[in-house]
């Protein structure tokens, strides 16, 4: 087996997925398997679209939000859900969509971007996690 | 520090201006496509990109020839050995 590497995504803002797809990438880049489990406001994140609208930033650098946003514009930096995409073009990089989660909110599979590979619990996550060399909380 | 002479690239990927981990993931896909055996460049402007790309080569066992640092960026050259 692979190195495997989970991340666990449980935040929504812009600036928090693109340090979670950078991570992805940078590991798929190293030839380890990525594992990402989304949830609560990481899997809203995912819901179909939504990402082309997203321009929410941690609320105490929200000052920093213009910023960062023009900077990217204009740097031409891909954006995370970009980066996501070209891990997955990469390495072997999954994703997962937090059953709980789905419930709370009502979502289903079919609202989400085609990107999530499937609904797991998080026994299962964790099981997989364990047996990864690293797991990180974004 | 010069190539030496002896080495003629097959392909050249243009990466200055883009940032970790964009010249690695170019070099990533510009290895893809190279036949085994072609010499790879990757022009690169980002600090990062100098750690992760030699790093990157080793682990994926090619050859890296050198980084060649020239004004304001480094051309980074590699063979595909299998």
């Amino acid at each position: 087996m692979e190195e495997r590497m989970s991340l666990i995504v449980f935040s929504g803002t812009v600036d928090k997925l693109m340090a979670a797809s950078i991570l992805t990438t940078g590991a798929a880049a190293m030839g380890m398997e990525v594992e990402v489990f989304l949830t609560t406001w990481g899997l809203e994140a995912f819901r179909k679209d939504a990402y082309k609208t997203n321009q929410r930033v941690s609320k105490e650098f929200e000052d920093f939000a213009p910023v960062m946003m023009e900077q990217m514009q204009v740097k031409q930096v891909p954006s995370w859900m970009d980066n996501f995409k070209d891990a997955r073009d990469i390495g072997a990089v999954k994703i997962y969509a937090c059953s709980m989660t789905m419930e709370l909110f009502g979502i289903k599979l079919a609202d989400l971007e085609p990107i999530v590979d499937d609904v797991t619990g998080v026994a299962t996550f964790v099981e997989r996690a364990r047996a990864g060399r690293i797991t990180l909380f974004i | 520090m010069t190539m030496p002479q002896e080495i003629t690239i097959d392909k050249e990927i243009d990466a200055r201006g883009s940032f970790c981990p964009g010249p690695l993931m170019e070099l990533i896909r510009g290895v893809k496509v190279l036949p085994v055996g072609g010499v790879l460049a990757v022009l690169s402007s980002d600090p990062g990109s100098a750690k992760d790309i030699p790093a990157w080569i080793a682990k994926a066992k090619h050859e890296f020839i050198g980084a060649f640092p020239q004004q304001g960026y480094t051309r980074f050259v590699m063979r595909k050995l299998h």
